[in-house]
Protein backbone atom coordinates (compact mmCIF):
# COMPACT_ATOMS: atom_id res chain seq x y z
CA UNK A 1 0.00 0.00 0.00
CA UNK A 2 1.14 3.51 -0.68
CA UNK A 3 1.75 5.73 2.31
CA UNK A 4 1.00 9.41 2.42
CA UNK A 5 3.77 11.11 4.32
CA UNK A 6 7.53 10.97 4.49
CA UNK A 7 9.45 7.89 5.48
CA UNK A 8 13.14 7.38 6.05
CA UNK A 9 15.44 4.37 6.22
CA UNK A 10 13.96 0.88 6.14
CA UNK A 11 10.43 1.64 7.22
CA UNK A 12 8.61 -1.64 8.03
CA UNK A 13 5.13 -0.12 8.09
CA UNK A 14 2.63 -2.43 6.46
CA UNK A 15 5.26 -4.59 4.77
CA UNK A 16 3.00 -7.66 4.97
CA UNK A 17 -0.67 -8.52 4.87
CA UNK A 18 -2.13 -9.39 8.28
CA UNK A 19 -1.91 -13.19 8.40
CA UNK A 20 0.80 -13.14 5.75
CA UNK A 21 3.50 -13.96 8.29
CA UNK A 22 5.41 -17.22 8.10
CA UNK A 23 3.50 -20.05 9.80
CA UNK A 24 5.48 -22.28 12.14
CA UNK A 25 4.50 -25.49 13.96
CA UNK A 26 3.49 -25.89 17.60
CA UNK A 27 7.09 -26.61 18.57
CA UNK A 28 8.29 -23.23 17.32
CA UNK A 29 5.57 -20.85 18.52
CA UNK A 30 6.50 -18.47 21.32
CA UNK A 31 5.63 -19.81 24.78
CA UNK A 32 2.64 -18.05 26.29
CA UNK A 33 1.85 -16.22 23.02
CA UNK A 34 4.33 -13.56 24.10
CA UNK A 35 5.13 -11.25 21.18
CA UNK A 36 8.29 -9.16 20.93
CA UNK A 37 7.70 -5.56 19.93
CA UNK A 38 11.12 -5.11 18.34
CA UNK A 39 13.88 -7.16 16.78
CA UNK A 40 17.32 -6.65 18.23
CA UNK A 41 18.15 -3.94 20.69
CA UNK A 42 15.49 -1.51 21.84
CA UNK A 43 17.96 1.00 23.19
CA UNK A 44 16.78 4.54 22.43
CA UNK A 45 13.65 3.28 20.65
CA UNK A 46 11.57 5.82 22.55
CA UNK A 47 13.51 8.61 20.84
CA UNK A 48 13.15 7.22 17.34
CA UNK A 49 10.32 7.93 14.96
CA UNK A 50 8.10 4.96 14.16
CA UNK A 51 9.57 4.54 10.68
CA UNK A 52 13.07 4.35 12.16
CA UNK A 53 12.34 1.59 14.66
CA UNK A 54 13.17 -2.05 14.05
CA UNK A 55 9.67 -3.41 14.64
CA UNK A 56 9.33 -7.19 14.96
CA UNK A 57 7.32 -9.22 12.46
CA UNK A 58 4.49 -9.70 14.94
CA UNK A 59 4.18 -6.01 15.73
CA UNK A 60 1.00 -4.65 14.16
CA UNK A 61 3.06 -1.81 12.67
CA UNK A 62 4.49 -4.20 10.10
CA UNK A 63 1.09 -5.56 9.04
CA UNK A 64 -1.29 -3.82 6.67
CA UNK A 65 -5.02 -4.01 7.28
CA UNK A 66 -5.91 -1.65 4.45
CA UNK A 67 -8.29 -4.26 3.02
CA UNK A 68 -10.60 -3.86 6.02
CA UNK A 69 -11.54 -0.35 4.87
CA UNK A 70 -14.39 0.50 2.47
CA UNK A 71 -14.33 4.28 2.88
CA UNK A 72 -11.24 6.38 3.47
CA UNK A 73 -10.37 9.85 4.73
CA UNK A 74 -8.66 12.12 2.21
CA UNK A 75 -6.48 14.94 3.55
CA UNK A 76 -6.40 18.44 2.06
CA UNK A 77 -3.16 20.21 2.96
CA UNK A 78 -4.37 23.54 1.54
CA UNK A 79 -7.05 23.98 4.19
CA UNK A 80 -5.48 22.26 7.24
CA UNK A 81 -4.44 24.54 10.14
CA UNK A 82 -2.32 21.82 11.88
CA UNK A 83 -4.46 21.91 14.99
CA UNK A 84 -3.68 18.19 15.65
CA UNK A 85 -7.28 17.40 16.60
CA UNK A 86 -7.35 14.42 14.22
CA UNK A 87 -4.01 13.17 15.54
CA UNK A 88 -5.32 13.27 19.10
CA UNK A 89 -8.60 11.54 18.31
CA UNK A 90 -7.56 8.86 15.81
CA UNK A 91 -8.08 5.52 17.62
CA UNK A 92 -5.46 3.73 15.51
CA UNK A 93 -2.63 6.32 15.48
CA UNK A 94 -3.11 6.54 11.73
CA UNK A 95 -2.63 10.29 11.43
CA UNK A 96 0.99 10.96 10.53
CA UNK A 97 2.27 14.16 12.08
CA UNK A 98 5.80 15.45 12.63
CA UNK A 99 6.78 18.54 14.58
CA UNK A 100 3.11 19.41 14.91
CA UNK A 101 2.67 19.43 11.17
CA UNK A 102 0.14 17.12 9.51
CA UNK A 103 1.73 14.92 6.86
CA UNK A 104 -1.13 12.63 5.97
CA UNK A 105 -2.91 9.36 6.62
CA UNK A 106 -1.36 5.96 7.37
CA UNK A 107 -3.49 3.99 4.92
CA UNK A 108 -2.01 0.69 6.11
CA UNK A 109 -3.65 1.01 9.51
CA UNK A 110 -6.59 3.41 9.00
CA UNK A 111 -9.90 1.52 9.29
CA UNK A 112 -11.98 4.33 7.80
CA UNK A 113 -13.92 5.11 10.97
CA UNK A 114 -14.27 8.82 10.11
CA UNK A 115 -13.48 10.20 13.55
CA UNK A 116 -10.79 12.48 12.09
CA UNK A 117 -13.33 14.05 9.75
CA UNK A 118 -15.79 14.48 12.59
CA UNK A 119 -13.33 16.37 14.79
CA UNK A 120 -11.79 18.53 12.03
CA UNK A 121 -12.71 22.16 12.88
CA UNK A 122 -11.93 23.92 9.57
CA UNK A 123 -14.49 25.25 7.09
CA UNK A 124 -14.55 23.45 4.74
CA UNK A 125 -13.09 20.39 6.49
CA UNK A 126 -9.50 19.43 5.75
CA UNK A 127 -10.42 15.74 5.91
CA UNK A 128 -13.38 14.17 4.14
CA UNK A 129 -14.50 10.57 3.65
CA UNK A 130 -14.57 9.08 0.13
CA UNK A 131 -15.15 5.66 -1.32
CA UNK A 132 -12.04 3.49 -1.21
CA UNK A 133 -12.19 3.36 -5.00
CA UNK A 134 -12.04 7.15 -5.44
CA UNK A 135 -8.69 8.54 -6.60
CA UNK A 136 -7.24 11.01 -4.06
CA UNK A 137 -6.40 13.66 -6.70
CA UNK A 138 -9.96 13.42 -8.02
CA UNK A 139 -11.29 13.85 -4.48
CA UNK A 140 -9.12 16.91 -3.91
CA UNK A 141 -10.19 18.45 -7.26
CA UNK A 142 -13.82 18.38 -6.24
CA UNK A 143 -13.29 19.65 -2.67
CA UNK A 144 -16.23 21.73 -1.37
CA UNK A 145 -15.87 25.50 -0.84
CA UNK A 146 -16.31 27.42 2.40
CA UNK A 147 -19.89 27.52 3.64
CA UNK A 148 -21.06 31.01 4.44
CA UNK A 149 -23.12 31.53 7.54
CA UNK A 150 -26.65 32.63 6.83
CA UNK A 151 -27.56 35.94 8.35
CA UNK B 1 13.86 -7.66 54.27
CA UNK B 2 11.07 -9.69 55.80
CA UNK B 3 11.22 -10.68 59.45
CA UNK B 4 11.68 -14.33 60.34
CA UNK B 5 8.56 -16.01 61.75
CA UNK B 6 9.21 -17.95 64.91
CA UNK B 7 7.99 -21.51 64.34
CA UNK B 8 8.00 -24.59 66.58
CA UNK B 9 9.09 -27.98 65.31
CA UNK B 10 5.46 -29.03 65.45
CA UNK B 11 2.58 -26.58 65.22
CA UNK B 12 -1.18 -27.09 65.56
CA UNK B 13 -2.53 -25.60 62.37
CA UNK B 14 -5.64 -26.00 60.30
CA UNK B 15 -5.33 -26.36 56.53
CA UNK B 16 -5.98 -22.70 55.84
CA UNK B 17 -3.32 -21.46 58.23
CA UNK B 18 -0.89 -24.07 56.94
CA UNK B 19 -1.43 -22.85 53.36
CA UNK B 20 -1.03 -19.19 54.35
CA UNK B 21 2.28 -19.97 56.08
CA UNK B 22 3.52 -21.71 52.95
CA UNK B 23 2.62 -18.66 50.84
CA UNK B 24 4.48 -16.43 53.31
CA UNK B 25 7.58 -18.59 53.26
CA UNK B 26 7.63 -18.50 49.45
CA UNK B 27 7.86 -14.69 49.81
CA UNK B 28 5.16 -13.95 47.25
CA UNK B 29 5.36 -10.53 45.62
CA UNK B 30 1.65 -10.03 45.02
CA UNK B 31 -1.58 -11.52 46.35
CA UNK B 32 -4.70 -10.13 44.68
CA UNK B 33 -7.66 -11.58 46.51
CA UNK B 34 -11.38 -11.45 47.11
CA UNK B 35 -11.81 -13.68 50.16
CA UNK B 36 -14.55 -16.32 50.24
CA UNK B 37 -15.59 -19.04 52.70
CA UNK B 38 -13.97 -21.42 53.52
CA UNK B 39 -10.64 -20.17 52.08
CA UNK B 40 -10.79 -16.68 53.63
CA UNK B 41 -8.12 -17.26 56.32
CA UNK B 42 -5.46 -18.03 53.68
CA UNK B 43 -5.43 -14.54 52.19
CA UNK B 44 -6.37 -12.97 55.52
CA UNK B 45 -3.22 -14.56 56.93
CA UNK B 46 -1.11 -13.28 54.05
CA UNK B 47 -2.50 -9.76 54.62
CA UNK B 48 -1.47 -9.95 58.26
CA UNK B 49 2.05 -11.11 57.33
CA UNK B 50 2.40 -8.14 54.96
CA UNK B 51 1.10 -5.71 57.60
CA UNK B 52 3.41 -7.10 60.27
CA UNK B 53 6.53 -7.22 58.13
CA UNK B 54 6.79 -10.99 57.71
CA UNK B 55 6.71 -10.78 53.94
CA UNK B 56 7.90 -8.23 51.37
CA UNK B 57 4.85 -8.15 49.18
CA UNK B 58 1.70 -6.40 48.10
CA UNK B 59 -1.83 -7.35 49.07
CA UNK B 60 -4.19 -6.06 46.38
CA UNK B 61 -7.83 -5.78 47.35
CA UNK B 62 -10.14 -6.19 44.37
CA UNK B 63 -13.87 -6.13 43.66
CA UNK B 64 -14.44 -9.76 42.64
CA UNK B 65 -12.72 -13.08 42.11
CA UNK B 66 -12.61 -12.34 38.38
CA UNK B 67 -10.63 -9.22 39.25
CA UNK B 68 -8.54 -11.16 41.77
CA UNK B 69 -7.27 -13.61 39.17
CA UNK B 70 -6.95 -10.77 36.64
CA UNK B 71 -4.75 -8.91 39.12
CA UNK B 72 -2.69 -12.06 39.58
CA UNK B 73 -2.30 -12.43 35.80
CA UNK B 74 -1.13 -8.83 35.49
CA UNK B 75 1.31 -9.11 38.37
CA UNK B 76 2.66 -12.42 37.10
CA UNK B 77 3.09 -11.05 33.56
CA UNK B 78 4.88 -8.07 35.07
CA UNK B 79 7.37 -10.52 36.56
CA UNK B 80 6.33 -11.31 40.14
CA UNK B 81 5.73 -14.45 42.17
CA UNK B 82 1.99 -14.45 42.64
CA UNK B 83 -0.65 -16.45 44.50
CA UNK B 84 -4.21 -16.20 45.73
CA UNK B 85 -6.96 -18.37 47.24
CA UNK B 86 -10.58 -19.04 46.47
CA UNK B 87 -13.49 -21.49 46.73
CA UNK B 88 -16.72 -22.43 45.02
CA UNK B 89 -18.62 -19.46 43.55
CA UNK B 90 -15.44 -17.42 43.61
CA UNK B 91 -13.66 -20.16 41.71
CA UNK B 92 -16.50 -20.19 39.18
CA UNK B 93 -16.19 -16.44 38.71
CA UNK B 94 -12.44 -16.84 38.21
CA UNK B 95 -12.93 -19.53 35.58
CA UNK B 96 -12.52 -17.25 32.57
CA UNK B 97 -9.23 -15.87 33.84
CA UNK B 98 -7.89 -19.30 34.83
CA UNK B 99 -7.67 -20.11 31.13
CA UNK B 100 -5.87 -16.81 30.49
CA UNK B 101 -3.29 -17.58 33.18
CA UNK B 102 -2.47 -21.04 31.81
CA UNK B 103 -2.47 -19.92 28.17
CA UNK B 104 -0.13 -17.07 29.05
CA UNK B 105 2.06 -19.62 30.86
CA UNK B 106 2.11 -17.69 34.14
CA UNK B 107 3.09 -19.86 37.13
CA UNK B 108 0.53 -18.49 39.58
CA UNK B 109 -0.33 -20.64 42.59
CA UNK B 110 -4.00 -20.82 43.52
CA UNK B 111 -4.88 -22.44 46.82
CA UNK B 112 -8.40 -23.76 46.41
CA UNK B 113 -10.41 -24.78 49.44
CA UNK B 114 -12.94 -27.08 47.80
CA UNK B 115 -16.57 -26.20 48.31
CA UNK B 116 -19.87 -27.07 46.65
CA UNK B 117 -21.32 -24.95 43.84
CA UNK B 118 -24.79 -23.40 44.08
CA UNK B 119 -27.67 -23.82 43.58
CA UNK B 120 -28.69 -24.55 46.33
CA UNK B 121 -26.09 -22.33 47.95
CA UNK B 122 -23.81 -24.33 50.22
CA UNK B 123 -20.56 -23.48 52.01
CA UNK B 124 -19.46 -27.07 52.78
CA UNK B 125 -16.80 -29.07 51.08
CA UNK B 126 -17.23 -31.09 47.93
CA UNK B 127 -15.22 -31.26 44.73
CA UNK B 128 -17.47 -29.30 42.35
CA UNK B 129 -15.05 -26.38 42.09
CA UNK B 130 -12.01 -28.63 41.70
CA UNK B 131 -13.75 -30.48 38.86
CA UNK B 132 -14.76 -27.18 37.24
CA UNK B 133 -11.06 -26.37 36.89
CA UNK B 134 -10.01 -29.62 35.30
CA UNK B 135 -9.90 -28.41 31.67
CA UNK B 136 -8.41 -25.01 32.53
CA UNK B 137 -4.82 -26.01 31.75
CA UNK B 138 -3.62 -25.72 35.36
CA UNK B 139 -1.69 -28.35 37.27
CA UNK B 140 -3.97 -29.53 40.09
CA UNK B 141 -2.51 -31.02 43.27
CA UNK B 142 -4.69 -32.32 46.08
CA UNK B 143 -3.90 -32.12 49.81
CA UNK B 144 -5.65 -34.64 52.03
CA UNK B 145 -4.76 -33.02 55.40
CA UNK B 146 -3.26 -29.87 56.95
CA UNK B 147 0.36 -31.04 56.67
CA UNK B 148 -0.12 -31.56 52.94
CA UNK B 149 -1.91 -28.21 52.67
CA UNK B 150 1.40 -26.75 53.90
CA UNK B 151 3.78 -28.96 51.92
CA UNK B 152 2.11 -28.89 48.52
CA UNK B 153 2.07 -25.10 47.94
CA UNK B 154 5.84 -25.09 48.51
CA UNK B 155 6.15 -27.82 45.87
CA UNK B 156 3.64 -26.00 43.65
CA UNK B 157 5.84 -22.92 43.20
CA UNK B 158 8.82 -25.07 42.38
CA UNK B 159 6.85 -27.12 39.85
CA UNK B 160 5.03 -24.26 38.14
CA UNK B 161 8.08 -21.99 37.96
CA UNK B 162 10.32 -24.68 36.47
CA UNK B 163 11.38 -23.21 33.13
CA UNK B 164 10.31 -26.39 31.32
CA UNK B 165 6.84 -26.14 32.87
CA UNK B 166 5.86 -22.47 33.34
CA UNK B 167 2.25 -23.30 34.19
CA UNK B 168 -0.06 -22.20 37.01
CA UNK B 169 -0.74 -24.68 39.80
CA UNK B 170 -3.77 -25.19 42.01
CA UNK B 171 -3.36 -26.77 45.42
CA UNK B 172 -6.69 -28.14 46.62
CA UNK B 173 -7.83 -29.01 50.12
CA UNK B 174 -11.32 -29.89 51.33
CA UNK B 175 -13.49 -27.15 52.79
CA UNK B 176 -13.82 -27.41 56.58
CA UNK B 177 -12.74 -31.05 56.92
CA UNK B 178 -9.19 -29.95 56.04
CA UNK B 179 -9.31 -26.16 55.99
CA UNK B 180 -10.76 -25.78 59.50
CA UNK B 181 -9.54 -28.91 61.25
CA UNK B 182 -6.49 -28.24 63.44
CA UNK B 183 -3.86 -30.95 63.18
CA UNK B 184 -0.18 -31.37 63.94
CA UNK B 185 1.89 -29.78 61.19
CA UNK B 186 5.67 -29.92 60.94
CA UNK B 187 6.73 -26.68 59.23
CA UNK B 188 10.15 -25.88 57.79
CA UNK B 189 12.20 -22.96 59.02
CA UNK B 190 11.64 -19.87 56.90
CA UNK B 191 15.07 -20.02 55.31
CA UNK B 192 14.84 -23.74 54.58
CA UNK B 193 11.43 -23.37 52.97
CA UNK B 194 12.48 -20.38 50.87
CA UNK B 195 15.66 -22.07 49.73
CA UNK B 196 13.62 -25.10 48.67
CA UNK B 197 11.26 -22.94 46.60
CA UNK B 198 14.15 -20.81 45.29
CA UNK B 199 14.31 -17.29 43.87
CA UNK B 200 11.69 -16.45 41.30
CA UNK B 201 13.07 -16.40 37.75
CA UNK B 202 10.87 -14.15 35.61
CA UNK B 203 10.28 -14.99 31.95
CA UNK B 204 9.26 -12.40 29.32
CA UNK B 205 8.38 -10.02 32.14
CA UNK B 206 6.66 -6.78 31.18
CA UNK B 207 8.80 -4.78 33.61
CA UNK B 208 11.88 -5.53 31.51
CA UNK B 209 11.93 -2.23 29.64
CA UNK B 210 14.91 -3.27 27.54
CA UNK B 211 12.69 -5.79 25.78
CA UNK B 212 9.07 -4.68 25.36
CA UNK B 213 6.64 -7.57 24.86
CA UNK B 214 2.95 -8.05 24.26
CA UNK B 215 1.13 -10.42 26.65
CA UNK B 216 -2.37 -11.75 26.04
CA UNK B 217 -2.37 -11.53 22.25
CA UNK B 218 -5.31 -12.62 20.13
CA UNK B 219 -4.84 -15.50 17.71
CA UNK B 220 -7.39 -16.90 15.28
CA UNK B 221 -7.60 -20.15 13.36
CA UNK B 222 -4.11 -19.76 11.89
CA UNK B 223 -2.24 -19.71 15.24
CA UNK B 224 -4.51 -20.61 18.18
CA UNK B 225 -4.33 -24.40 17.69
CA UNK B 226 -0.51 -24.52 17.73
CA UNK B 227 -0.38 -22.49 20.94
CA UNK B 228 -2.94 -24.71 22.69
CA UNK B 229 -1.09 -27.85 21.56
CA UNK B 230 2.20 -26.49 22.91
CA UNK B 231 0.47 -25.63 26.20
CA UNK B 232 -1.03 -29.12 26.48
CA UNK B 233 2.37 -30.68 25.86
CA UNK B 234 3.87 -28.56 28.64
CA UNK B 235 1.15 -29.83 30.98
CA UNK B 236 1.69 -33.46 29.98
CA UNK B 237 5.47 -33.04 30.23
CA UNK B 238 5.18 -31.57 33.74
CA UNK B 239 4.82 -35.12 35.13
CA UNK B 240 8.55 -35.89 35.53
CA UNK B 241 9.10 -32.40 36.97
CA UNK B 242 6.40 -33.02 39.58
CA UNK B 243 8.05 -36.36 40.40
CA UNK B 244 11.46 -34.67 40.71
CA UNK B 245 10.16 -31.88 42.97
CA UNK B 246 8.42 -34.45 45.18
CA UNK B 247 11.71 -36.38 45.37
CA UNK B 248 13.61 -33.25 46.42
CA UNK B 249 10.93 -32.49 49.01
CA UNK B 250 11.29 -36.00 50.43
CA UNK B 251 15.03 -35.53 50.68
CA UNK B 252 14.50 -32.32 52.63
CA UNK B 253 11.64 -33.38 54.91
CA UNK B 254 11.30 -37.16 54.78
CA UNK B 255 7.70 -36.68 53.65
CA UNK B 256 7.00 -38.58 50.44
CA UNK B 257 4.46 -37.58 47.82
CA UNK B 258 3.56 -39.32 44.59
CA UNK B 259 1.30 -38.30 41.72
CA UNK B 260 -0.82 -41.29 42.68
CA UNK B 261 -0.84 -42.46 46.27
CA UNK B 262 -1.56 -46.13 46.84
CA UNK B 263 -2.33 -47.92 50.09
CA UNK B 264 -2.28 -51.71 50.49
CA UNK B 265 -2.60 -52.26 46.75
CA UNK B 266 0.12 -54.93 46.48
CA UNK B 267 -2.33 -57.82 46.98
CA UNK B 268 -5.66 -55.96 46.82
CA UNK B 269 -8.73 -57.68 45.39
CA UNK B 270 -10.99 -54.65 45.75
CA UNK B 271 -10.21 -50.95 45.88
CA UNK B 272 -11.68 -47.50 46.23
CA UNK B 273 -10.32 -44.62 44.19
CA UNK B 274 -10.99 -41.23 45.68
CA UNK B 275 -9.65 -37.74 46.38
CA UNK B 276 -9.28 -35.33 49.27
CA UNK B 277 -9.95 -35.73 52.96
CA UNK B 278 -11.97 -38.92 52.35
CA UNK B 279 -8.76 -40.75 51.49
CA UNK B 280 -7.67 -41.09 55.12
CA UNK B 281 -11.12 -42.39 56.16
CA UNK B 282 -11.04 -44.89 53.29
CA UNK B 283 -7.56 -46.12 54.23
CA UNK B 284 -8.75 -46.73 57.80
CA UNK B 285 -11.82 -48.55 56.48
CA UNK B 286 -9.66 -50.75 54.23
CA UNK B 287 -7.40 -51.67 57.15
CA UNK B 288 -10.41 -52.60 59.28
CA UNK B 289 -11.91 -54.69 56.48
CA UNK B 290 -8.69 -56.63 56.14
CA UNK B 291 -8.57 -57.29 59.89
CA UNK B 292 -12.26 -57.94 60.50
CA UNK B 293 -13.35 -59.78 57.36
CA UNK B 294 -10.18 -60.74 55.57
CA UNK B 295 -11.21 -58.75 52.50
CA UNK B 296 -8.10 -57.59 50.70
CA UNK B 297 -8.97 -53.94 50.25
CA UNK B 298 -6.74 -51.17 48.96
CA UNK B 299 -6.98 -47.48 48.22
CA UNK B 300 -5.82 -45.43 45.22
CA UNK B 301 -5.74 -41.64 45.59
CA UNK B 302 -4.61 -39.37 42.74
CA UNK B 303 -2.49 -36.68 44.38
CA UNK B 304 -2.23 -34.96 41.02
CA UNK B 305 -5.63 -34.48 39.35
CA UNK B 306 -4.20 -32.61 36.34
CA UNK B 307 -2.22 -33.64 34.44
CA UNK B 308 -4.26 -36.78 35.07
CA UNK B 309 -1.79 -39.55 35.96
CA UNK B 310 -3.03 -42.17 33.50
CA UNK B 311 0.39 -43.80 33.67
CA UNK B 312 0.47 -44.26 37.43
CA UNK B 313 -3.25 -45.04 37.77
CA UNK B 314 -2.78 -47.77 35.17
CA UNK B 315 0.20 -49.09 37.13
CA UNK B 316 -1.79 -48.97 40.36
CA UNK B 317 -4.64 -50.93 38.73
CA UNK B 318 -2.35 -53.46 37.07
CA UNK B 319 -2.37 -55.76 40.07
CA UNK B 320 -3.13 -59.39 39.09
CA UNK B 321 -5.30 -59.92 42.16
CA UNK B 322 -7.43 -56.81 41.61
CA UNK B 323 -11.00 -57.63 40.59
CA UNK B 324 -13.29 -54.68 41.36
CA UNK B 325 -12.84 -51.00 42.09
CA UNK B 326 -15.23 -48.15 42.75
CA UNK B 327 -14.45 -44.59 41.73
CA UNK B 328 -15.81 -42.09 44.22
CA UNK B 329 -16.79 -38.73 42.78
CA UNK B 330 -17.57 -35.90 45.22
CA UNK B 331 -19.18 -33.70 42.58
CA UNK B 332 -22.61 -33.73 40.95
CA UNK B 333 -21.92 -35.45 37.63
CA UNK B 334 -24.30 -33.31 35.53
CA UNK B 335 -25.62 -35.98 33.18
CA UNK B 336 -22.60 -38.24 32.95
CA UNK B 337 -20.60 -40.70 34.98
CA UNK B 338 -18.33 -39.05 37.55
CA UNK B 339 -15.14 -37.58 36.13
CA UNK B 340 -12.90 -39.84 38.18
CA UNK B 341 -14.81 -42.87 36.88
CA UNK B 342 -14.26 -41.74 33.31
CA UNK B 343 -10.55 -41.03 33.75
CA UNK B 344 -9.84 -44.20 35.70
CA UNK B 345 -11.81 -46.32 33.24
CA UNK B 346 -9.70 -44.94 30.41
CA UNK B 347 -6.53 -45.81 32.31
CA UNK B 348 -7.84 -49.27 33.30
CA UNK B 349 -8.74 -50.15 29.72
CA UNK B 350 -5.03 -50.43 28.92
CA UNK B 351 -4.29 -52.83 31.79
CA UNK B 352 -4.22 -56.60 31.47
CA UNK B 353 -6.26 -57.14 34.64
CA UNK B 354 -9.14 -54.85 33.57
CA UNK B 355 -10.95 -54.78 36.92
CA UNK B 356 -14.69 -54.16 37.14
CA UNK B 357 -15.19 -50.43 37.64
CA UNK B 358 -18.23 -48.80 39.17
CA UNK B 359 -19.00 -45.25 40.19
CA UNK B 360 -20.28 -43.71 43.41
CA UNK B 361 -21.36 -40.13 43.80
CA UNK B 362 -20.91 -39.13 47.45
CA UNK B 363 -20.41 -36.32 49.94
CA UNK B 364 -22.15 -33.56 47.98
CA UNK B 365 -22.47 -30.28 49.85
CA UNK B 366 -20.44 -31.66 52.75
CA UNK B 367 -22.57 -34.80 53.34
CA UNK B 368 -20.61 -36.98 55.74
CA UNK B 369 -18.73 -39.98 54.40
CA UNK B 370 -18.24 -42.39 57.27
CA UNK B 371 -15.88 -45.33 57.66
CA UNK B 372 -18.79 -47.81 57.82
CA UNK B 373 -20.04 -46.55 54.46
CA UNK B 374 -16.57 -46.94 52.93
CA UNK B 375 -16.53 -50.53 54.24
CA UNK B 376 -20.01 -51.23 52.83
CA UNK B 377 -18.94 -50.00 49.39
CA UNK B 378 -15.78 -52.11 49.46
CA UNK B 379 -17.82 -55.16 50.49
CA UNK B 380 -20.07 -54.47 47.54
CA UNK B 381 -16.97 -54.50 45.33
CA UNK B 382 -16.13 -57.90 46.81
CA UNK B 383 -19.61 -59.12 45.75
CA UNK B 384 -18.93 -57.83 42.21
CA UNK B 385 -15.59 -59.61 42.25
CA UNK B 386 -17.13 -62.91 43.40
CA UNK B 387 -19.94 -62.67 40.82
CA UNK B 388 -17.53 -61.73 38.05
CA UNK B 389 -19.69 -58.80 37.02
CA UNK B 390 -21.06 -55.57 38.48
CA UNK B 391 -24.14 -56.68 40.43
CA UNK B 392 -25.57 -53.19 40.91
CA UNK B 393 -26.11 -50.13 38.77
CA UNK B 394 -22.76 -48.88 37.52
CA UNK B 395 -23.41 -45.41 38.96
CA UNK B 396 -24.84 -45.22 42.48
CA UNK B 397 -25.22 -42.62 45.21
CA UNK B 398 -23.73 -42.96 48.66
CA UNK B 399 -25.37 -41.43 51.72
CA UNK B 400 -28.43 -40.22 49.80
CA UNK B 401 -31.91 -40.21 51.41
CA UNK B 402 -34.95 -41.50 49.51
CA UNK B 403 -35.47 -44.39 47.06
CA UNK B 404 -32.30 -46.01 45.75
CA UNK B 405 -30.91 -44.05 42.81
CA UNK B 406 -28.68 -45.57 40.16
CA UNK B 407 -27.91 -45.57 36.44
CA UNK B 408 -26.63 -48.03 33.83
CA UNK B 409 -25.95 -51.71 34.14
CA UNK B 410 -23.37 -53.98 32.59
CA UNK B 411 -24.81 -55.57 29.45
CA UNK B 412 -24.78 -59.34 29.85
CA UNK B 413 -26.15 -61.90 27.38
Amino acid sequence: MSITGSTVGTDKRGVRELGGEEKVGWDEVQQGVVLNSFDGTTEGAAFLKAEERNYADFNSYTATVASWRIIKPVYNRDICIDCQNCWVWCPDTSIISRDKQMLGIDYDHCKGCGVCVEVCPTNPKSLLMFSEATDNDEALAGWPVKEKKEK
Amino acid sequence: MAKEFDLNEVEVWDGNYAASQALRQAQIDVVAAYPITPSTPIVEGYGAYVANGYVDGEFVMVESEHAAMSGCVGAAAAGGRVATATSSQGFALMAEVLYQASGMRLPIVLTVVNRALASPLNVRGDHSDMYLGRDSGWIQLDAFNAQEAYDLPLCAFKIGENLDVRLPVMVHQDGFTTSHKAQNVYPLKDETAYNFVGDYVPVDEMLDFTRPVTHGAQTEEDWHYEHKAKQHKALMDSRPVIDEVFAQFKELTGREYKRVETYMMEDAEVALILLGSSVESAVLAAKQLREEEGIKAGIIAPRCFRPFPYDLVRDALDVPTLKAVSCMDKSAPGGAMGALFNEVSAAAYTTSSRPLISNYIYGLGGRDFAIDEAKRIMKEQKAHADAGHITTNIQQFSGLRGPKLGFYETRRS
